[in-house]
């Protein structure tokens, strides 16, 4: 990288917090993450957007950080796996859900999987069924070289079952605050 | 790998972005959702002097239908966006079957449909829609400059298009189904996702009779520009029921002139164009019957 090449400095919002970075425009968003605000939980298998382990919510959707560059993520909210627990350390629903299902073993891939599954999560009503078929459309995009995906596919299954024992539970008990 | 060192502009509005483009020509690219640029970048297949990022230009991502059935995607809609457009779903049943084959959700949560179109990749969905609906490209460019290019002008090769260096996409309209029109999508990839190794869309009308009158095919992955074939010859007066869709898919096959790659040979390329078009054919005039019933319903 050459110190002469024009420097931009963006606000980047992750997981609730603004820090101001200062990068090259070539700064791939994955990097900036990792190696700028140093969260390291969003890996990187590929750079060209087929394996899905980089894969971050933007403004709660998933997308590839290594196909966006940082300069672009400005104005934007970022949540990386690091994002997905709750303040006081309860796992996402999905996390919980790995861990119930072995949905993973080396888990370079499950950062990847954790961020996409937790935004898939949020188009079904708590209660609902996902479907085999659903789960697997919504895992599609990412590659294990481990575990031949039946547990993750499981995981995703379980996941929901996870929102909808939680939600059960807050309607019981209206002081404990809302589900994510 | 990382992209090499470009500069970057990112215009906050079209003329900003269409000045910027007549000042650098050759030497500047559009980056839209990034999809397929920020890969090429990272492979160094591509080193572009200025990337013009439009991403913060605002009104170019609106959906239309027209008044003839055509629905006109701006700039910068995401695939995700025209697929849950319920408009465009309505209007346009073949644009949104195909539009649901683009790549993954995170993939098309970034990536632009009009992108994929100026990308002229023959493998990609958008491009054989475009070609086979009759649709357009409309290009605008600084000081007031505006064409519209038809899809049988717009695509010159693979990943080359008639887009000249100054100019910028503004929309792309896919032409809307004519009446008693119907359609269908098919395609088959290694894995769900992937590009396709082959991928037929389909349109077949029927006339009064519920008889066969025109039948038109275009194909993904077979040749270097999305190609539209007339397939009418081997099945036009038939009845739709009993037509020989097999002889329409052997004269798809005679008519592609598809290359070998890693994915698939030739010979398998040009035996599934006419698997997957005497598949597509009759879904697609079952689907006119039932578009016609259903217009006639509604008078
Ligand atoms: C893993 C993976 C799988 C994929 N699978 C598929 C698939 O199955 N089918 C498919 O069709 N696509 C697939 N894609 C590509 C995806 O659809 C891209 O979104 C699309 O090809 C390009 O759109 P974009 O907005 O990302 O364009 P960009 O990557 O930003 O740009 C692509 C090219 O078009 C030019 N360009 C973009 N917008 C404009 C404009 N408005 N005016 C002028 N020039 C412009 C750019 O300069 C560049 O040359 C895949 C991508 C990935 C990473
Ligand atoms: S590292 Fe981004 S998709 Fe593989
Ligand atoms: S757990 Fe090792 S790659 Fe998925």
């Amino acid at each position: 990288m050459s110190l002469t090449e024009e420097q931009f400095t963006v606000s980047l919002s992750v997981n609730g917090t603004t820090r101001p970075v200062t990068v090259p425009a070539r700064r791939l968003l994955s990097d900036a993450i990792r190696h700028d605000l140093e969260l390291t939980g969003t890996h990187v298998g590929c750079e060209h957007g087929v394996c899905g382990a980089c894969t971050v919510l933007l403004d709660g959707a998933p997308v590839r950080s290594c196909l966006m560059f940082a300069v672009q993520a400005e104005g934007h909210e970022i949540t990386t796996v690091e994002g997905l627990a709750d303040a006081d350390g309860r796992l996402h629903p999905v996390q919980e859900a790995f861990r119930d299902c072995h949905g993973l073993q080396c888990g370079f891939c499950t950062p990847g999987f954790l961020t996409t599954i937790a935004a898939a999560l949020e188009e079904y009503e708590p209660g609902a069924r996902i479907s085999e078929e659903e789960a697997r459309e919504i895992v599609g995009g990412n590659l294990c070289r481990c575990t031949g995906y039946q547990n993750i596919v499981k995981a995703v299954g379980r996941a929901q079952e996870i929102r909808t024992e939680r939600a059960a539970h807050t309607t019981d008990d209206a002081a404990t605050p809302a589900d994510r | 790998m990382k992209p090499p060192p470009f500069g970057y502009a990112a215009p906050s509005s079209l003329e900003e972005a269409l000045a910027v483009l007549a000042e650098l020509g050759h030497d500047a690219k559009v980056l839209a959702g990034g999809q397929s640029l920020i890969p090429l970048l990272s492979m160094r297949l591509t080193a572009p002097h200025t990337l013009v990022d439009i991403n913060r230009i605002p009104g170019l991502a609106d959906i239309s239908v027209t008044a003839d059935g055509s629905v006109v995607v701006g700039a910068l809609v995401r695939h995700a966006e025209l697929l849950a457009d319920e408009s465009a779903r309505s209007a346009h049943p073949l644009l949104r079957r195909a539009t649901g084959q683009v790549a993954h959700p995170a993939i098309r949560n970034r990536g632009t449909t009009c992108g994929s179109v100026a990308h002229a990749d023959p493998s990609g969905e958008m491009t054989a829609i475009l070609a086979i609906t009759g649709g357009s490209v409309q290009v605008a460019s600084a000081g007031g400059g505006h064409r519209d290019v038809s899809a049988a002008d717009f695509f010159l090769g693979p990943l080359e298009s008639s887009l000249r260096p100054d100019e910028l996409a503004l929309s792309v309209r896919f032409g809307a189904p004519g009446e008693r029109t119907g359609s269908a999508f098919l395609e088959l990839s290694r894995r769900r996702g992937d590009y396709a190794m082959c991928g037929a869309a389909v349109l077949v009308t029927l006339d009064e009779d519920a008889a066969v009158s025109d039948v038109r095919a275009a194909y993904l992955s077979v040749g270097p520009v999305p190609e539209v074939h007339d397939l009418s010859a081997a099945v036009a007066g038939q009845p739709y029921a009993s037509a020989d869709w097999v002889a329409a898919g052997a004269l798809a096959a005679s008519l592609v002139e598809p290359e070998g790659d890693l994915h698939a040979s030739a010979d398998y390329r040009r035996r599934l164009v006419a698997v997957l078009t005497e598949r597509a054919l009759p879904r697609a005039a079952a689907d006119a019957v039932a578009r016609t019933q259903r217009a006639a319903s509604c008078h």
